[in-house]
């Protein structure tokens, strides 16, 4: 176990160098970027070769590399075109996007399994068909609608939430967000579950469980949902970079100045310093999640063990 | 165990059951089921005339799933649903007779009126000839990109779950990259190179950056799948991998990845509007349900009809497929013969 | 109908969701009474560049240089007219020599007097090339600027302009390169504001917290949340602020500013967003304002491209020009938030600084016959088919240009003759019009540094002019340019320079849409709001109750 995790643990040098000299190409294949900061008419062209000096962008691609990882190693991110260190936006913008992130986590798992149980126990019948038809609603109504929708009833009618998420962005602003955020993947987790939960309940150890004479909900949550969890575990996995790098939708209707807003702002600039340094962070989250999803597989079905 | 086990994940073996550890019954009837007898309408009763028990010569697992696909009457609702979409999309112009890019800006947003039953949308165009019309690109988008997802990522999520070691290591690893990558700038990046005014680069997009999930989740299932007992005792009287893999493996394994890729579905179609409003999907003037939904979005508060027929399209069409995906499921779940 | 009946339903929740916002009152906020000293709220998106002077080219910063800045000059919120801020006087005897005397008794809110040397050294600042400053090109018209800025990218030769000197405590006299005679009218432009010597010795201190002359002072600035702006106490000039100060809020939308303005949360909106300007009306009743301000929209050309240039495109490009419904669009699109245009300059210059209503004629009126006839007499669209570029990240132009494209469709009865064609990104899209790479009209837009016709002519269609981004060129129009910038008499000058759009119109050099308005929202806490020419709220005069 020990060694697994450490073996996983050095897996991660190579993942990091290839992501970030991926994310890296990727930017520059874009093309030039300081046309666009001079607004709608042309950067006079000695200002322009100035700033591409300056910005380091007149150097060969893997000089710019290598100076730019040799900076990381040293803590320095580089700064963004306006000139802030895309330390100090990294410092402001991850922990609100990880606290948006949890939350939407929280509403799948409390919300997305507890529907998927009792969906799965209960197939065709009419709980079954609802939850059914609000997963419809929720992919084919886009975030920006139900998000805007949200807004206007609880922020402004009711007045229960304010409608824009204050700079601080503290826990409670952030359950409505959250849920609009999680609404997709609560589609994905509800239907995994229900088809999880329908497919173990016929399983002989739940047979065995329920001759046994154990209490249901015993059989539920020790036998039946437990087994039937690994997908579920797997996908909210998977889903922790659509969440935490690409709340660019929910993150703009709520004024949440996170991740996956500056992300995407540093995107449309082609800032490679605050992209990549993102995107750096952002593997190192998804590499720690993987192992974390592989180190519960043993946890969900003891069979499963790692040497 | 005699045979060489897999590193990474390196299994137990020895075929120990969860909890309970029973042995394999034969599974006839639901006479243990936990809700038993709760009006399960969508689902057959198991064991009918065309049972499969072991003691009878053993035929193809898939022509029974096919059998029992038939006499499935979600099944047949789906298909039908999904033959109708085909049909309007092969030939939109038998019900709708109206040029979807004749737009009048006149009449933008006005409702229900006469020859235009579902009104006209912002740029005064006819909402119901432009939701029949969108079906085309819609549907070859949703559908192929999630073939092509849905079979990338399970072959390649399949062996590594299934073989684990070395190539399992590699494999999950690229997908850790892959999932790193911000859709905004792969679609800036890789599509804005291209000149094909066609759906195939933006579906090619779609299966490069879709893939890894799929791969994670069909690879924890096969993760799963194959410590159970008949797998292991399979294993044990000698079958050959690729026999396990689809005699065994496979029909356990895939109900996750077929979940997925249903809903998956209702993205992808969601994702090619999002590409076209960054500029890099399909170029105008393409119709689809997706860019009508987006354009849509901002008029909600004073044409929510525009938004409600294409957004209605793309519900009956993801509830086609996952119908037919729990159909599929249910047939071919051996538990329930 | 059931899909109609839940259509109905949708739109009355948000239909009562709305009327029950109307009547709402507003939040809280630092209410500070009548006396002049409450807070106002405002809507904000993070600057792009660092907030020097020259250095500043979009409205964002714009707003905060308008707030903590007077310059010699500055421009009436309401005609536009440059009046005398710091200026005592500014006297020229042949519109190239220039002397200014600057009053005195202004100082800067650190304490600092505010004297000729403010101004000679914040302008040779801008002008040189090594402080990479994005206005850089304002001073160009100024003696020596090739040897501070030199175009080719050579070395730069000289620190400072060779065409400033400072003359006694409080005069300097400016030596331009070539003859201007408004060039006084254009010194109520940010980038000619003058600079503390805190500026020059802590640069870094004076960037995280900018001092400036104006009658606001910085109080507090957390980048990517909000800047405090608060007013300041002793400032000399006449026009102090009517209210505490301003709390500029950085919003990710502007959307939500609205929302948030709807909720009470927010006191002034100033980019009323395109999606709910149908709605704003009804919202917000008489706090909606919708005014007149120095933009305008056109659709470029690109006159690199043969196909484009030929003999009888004026034809097409005219037979385009009349095939656009103007008036629909900027009614059903634009809510009225836009105006027909019928020249190339904007309303805002009145008609004495230069804008004739009509000067575009029959050119730009709609005729869909007209423009089909006009369209093949000329030997058809290039290629078949027109495709608007436009950059798909900022601005919703995607509605527009679809919109556009509808009604050259139905004028020529083709439904494939005119598609938009989306770039990715704004820098994408700046990149291929610098390096001439446009295969057909292009989105563009101007909005005025100051309120001169000739701001409007000579920058956009003057041969290899810097934002000429369409490469049109006519040896007659540049005749009368540099005629008109001679003459010294104003109306002789607008004369000429009216005569030049005339020859820019028989061309079609670019084809004019739409002078753009500004458009905000305000909360019933504050009154006494109006947006000055350049759409930026006169914040100064805000009242809040």
């Amino acid at each position: 176990m020990g060694r697994y995790v450490i073996r996983r643990l050095l897996q991660m040098i190579p993942v990091f160098f290839g992501a970030t000299l991926l994310i890296f190409l990727m930017v520059n294949v874009m093309g030039d970027p300081i046309a666009g900061l001079c607004g709608d008419r042309q950067c006079d062209p000695a200002t322009a070769t100035q700033l591409r000096k300056e910005f380091g962008l007149d150097k060969p691609l893997w000089q710019q590399y290598v100076t730019y990882m040799g900076n990381v190693f040293t803590g320095d991110f580089g700064t963004a075109f306006n000139g802030q260190e895309v330390t100090e936006l990294m410092a402001s913008a991850f922990p609100v996007t990880i606290r948006l992130t949890i939350v939407a986590i929280l509403f799948e798992i409390v919300i997305g399994i507890a529907l998927g149980v009792v969906t799965g126990l209960r197939r065709g019948r009419p709980v079954d068909t609802g939850v059914l038809l609000a997963t419809l609603v929720v992919i084919s109504v886009p975030t920006f609608v139900t998000g805007l929708l949200l807004q206007l009833l609880l922020g402004v009618e009711w007045g229960w939430i304010s409608p824009s998420v204050s700079p601080e962005a503290p826990f409670d602003e952030l359950i409505v967000p959250g849920l609009v955020l999680a609404s997709v993947s609560l589609a994905y987790v509800t239907r995994l579950t229900r088809t999880s939960i329908a497919e173990n309940r016929r399983a002989d150890y739940v047979r065995t469980a329920v001759a046994k004479g154990l209490p249901r909900h015993r059989v539920i949550t020790r036998h039946l949902l437990r087994n039937s969890l690994i997908p579920v575990v797997t996908f909210i996995g998977t889903d922790i970079g659509a969440l935490m790098g690409g709340a660019i939708v929910t993150e703009r209707i709520f004024n949440i100045h996170g991740v996956g807003f500056q992300l995407y702002q540093g995107i449309l600039r082609q800032n490679t310093q605050t992209v990549v340094g993102f995107v750096t962070v952002l593997v190192l989250v998804f590499l720690v999640a993987n192992l974390l999803v592989d180190l519960l597989y043993a946890v969900l079905d003891p069979r499963i063990r790692y040497a | 165990m005699p045979e060489p086990m897999p590193r990474e994940p390196h299994l137990s073996g020895g075929g120990r059951a969860p909890e309970d550890g029973a042995i394999a019954a034969t599974g006839m009837g639901g006479t243990m089921d936990l809700a038993t007898a709760e009006g399960e309408t969508l689902e057959k009763t198991p064991g009918g005339p065309d049972g499969t028990g072991p003691s009878e010569k053993p035929r193809s697992l898939w022509s029974d799933a096919w059998r029992d696909l038939r006499r499935n009457p979600v099944f047949i609702i789906s298909a039908l649903i999904i033959l109708f979409l085909l049909f309007i999309s092969l030939w939109p112009g038998v019900i709708a007779t109206q040029n979807p890019l004749k737009c009048d800006l006149a009449k933008a947003q006005e409702g229900s009126q006469p020859g235009h039953p579902f009104g006209f949308n912002g740029q005064g165009c006819d909402v119901y000839t432009r939701t029949v019309y969108g079906a085309r690109v819609s549907v070859t988008v949703g559908v192929c990109a999630t073939l092509g997802v849905a079979i990338l990522g399970s072959v390649l999520g399949g062996l590594a779950g299934f073989f684990g070691g070395a190539g399992d290591a590699v494999l999950s690893r690229i997908t850790d990259i892959f999932f790193a990558i911000p859709v905004v700038l792969g679609g800036l990046v890789l599509l804005s190179v291209v000149t094909s005014s066609t759906v195939w680069p933006v579906i090619g997009f779609m299966v490069l950056l879709g893939w890894p999930q799929i791969s994670r989740i069909a690879r924890g299932s096969v993760i799963t799948t194959k410590q159970n007992d008949y797998v292991q005792a399979a294993r044990a009287l000698g079958a050959s991998n690729s026999r396990m893999m689809l005699r065994h493996i496979t029909p356990n394994a895939i109900a996750p990845v077929i979940v997925v890729a249903t809903i998956a579905l209702g993205t992808y179609i969601s994702l090619e509007a999002t590409l076209s409003y960054l500029g890099v999907g399909l170029k105008p003037p393409t119709v689809s349900w997706g860019i009508d939904i987006s354009s849509a979005s901002q008029y909600i508060r004073t044409a929510p009809h525009a938004l409600l027929w294409p957004a209605g399209a793309l519900a009956v069409t993801v509830l086609a497929f996952i119908m037919l995906g729990d159909a599929v499921r249910d047939a071919l779940d051996p538990k329930l013969r | 109908m059931r899909g109609a009946t839940h259509a109905r339903w949708a739109a009355c929740a948000v239909a009562v969701a709305l009327a029950a916002t109307a009547c709402g009152d507003d939040g809280g906020g630092d209410s500070g009474g009548g006396d002049g000293s409450g807070i106002v709220s405002s809507s904000w998106g993070d600057p792009q560049n660092p907030l020097e002077p020259a250095n500043t080219n979009e409205v964002q910063g714009g707003k905060v240089l308008d707030m903590l800045f007077r310059g010699l000059k500055r421009y009436d919120a309401k005609t536009g007219k440059a009046n005398d801020m710091l200026a005592e006087k500014i006297e020229t005897s042949d519109s190239q020599n220039f002397t200014v005397t600057v009053k005195s008794g202004w100082k800067f809110s650190n304490g600092e007097a505010v004297d000729a040397k403010s101004f000679v050294d914040a302008w040779n600042y801008g002008a040189s090339l090594k402080n990479n400053q994005k206005n850089a090109y304002f001073f160009g018209y100024i003696d020596g600027y090739d040897k501070t800025h030199p175009e080719d990218g050579s070395k730069q030769t000289a620190d400072t302009l060779s065409g400033l000197k400072v003359t006694g405590p409080n005069t300097f006299t400016v030596k331009l390169n070539q003859k201007f005679s408004t060039f006084p009218d254009t010194l109520g432009y940010a980038a000619f504001s003058p600079l503390p010597q805190s500026f020059f010795d802590d640069h870094a201190g004076w960037l995280s917290k900018p001092v400036g002359n104006g009658p606001y002072t910085i109080d507090s600035y957390a980048k990517g949340s909000v800047m405090k702006m608060r007013e300041w106490v002793d400032y000399p000039g006449e026009d102090k602020a009517q209210n505490g100060g301003v709390d500029l809020k950085v919003y990710t939308d502007n959307n939500t500013a609205y929302t948030d303005l709807m909720a009470g949360n927010l006191d002034l909106v100033d980019d009323v967003p395109a999606s709910q300007l149908k709605n704003a009306k009804s919202d917000l009743g008489d706090r909606y304002i919708n005014t007149p301000a120095g933009i305008i929209q056109t659709l470029a050309f690109p006159f690199y491209d043969k196909a484009w240039d030929k003999a009888g495109m004026e034809k097409v490009r005219t037979g385009l020009s009349r095939a656009i419904d103007r008036e629909q669009i900027t009614e059903t699109i634009f809510q009225k938030t836009r105006t027909p245009a019928s020249d190339w300059t904007s309303p805002v210059l009145g008609e004495a600084g230069g804008f004739k209503e009509g000067l575009c004629g029959d050119a730009c009126e709609y005729d869909p016959d007209e423009a089909k006839k006009l369209i093949e007499e000329g030997g058809g669209l290039p290629g078949g088919q027109v495709k608007i570029s436009y950059n798909a990240d900022t601005g919703s132009h995607k509605e527009w240009v679809d919109a556009v494209c509808n009604s050259v469709n139905n004028a020529l009865d083709n439904d494939k003759a005119c598609v938009g064609n989306p770039i990715g990104t704004f820098a994408d899209f700046r990149n291929q019009i610098t390096q001439s790479k446009m295969s057909g009209p292009f989105r563009a837009g101007w909005q005025m540094d100051y309120p001169l016709i000739q701001n409007f002519l000579q920058p956009l269609y003057y041969t290899n002019a810097s934002s000429n981004d369409g490469k049109w060129t006519n040896a007659e129009f540049d005749k009368l340019v540099n005629e008109a910038n001679a003459e010294t008499d104003q109306a002789k000058a607008v004369d000429l320079f009216q005569q030049a759009e005339e020859v820019l119109r028989d061309d079609m050099g670019a084809i004019p849409l739409w002078y753009q308005n500004g458009s905000a929202g305000y909360s019933e806490r504050v009154s006494n709001v109006a947006l000055n020419q350049f759409s930026v709220p006169v914040y100064n005069e805000i009242k809040v109750s």
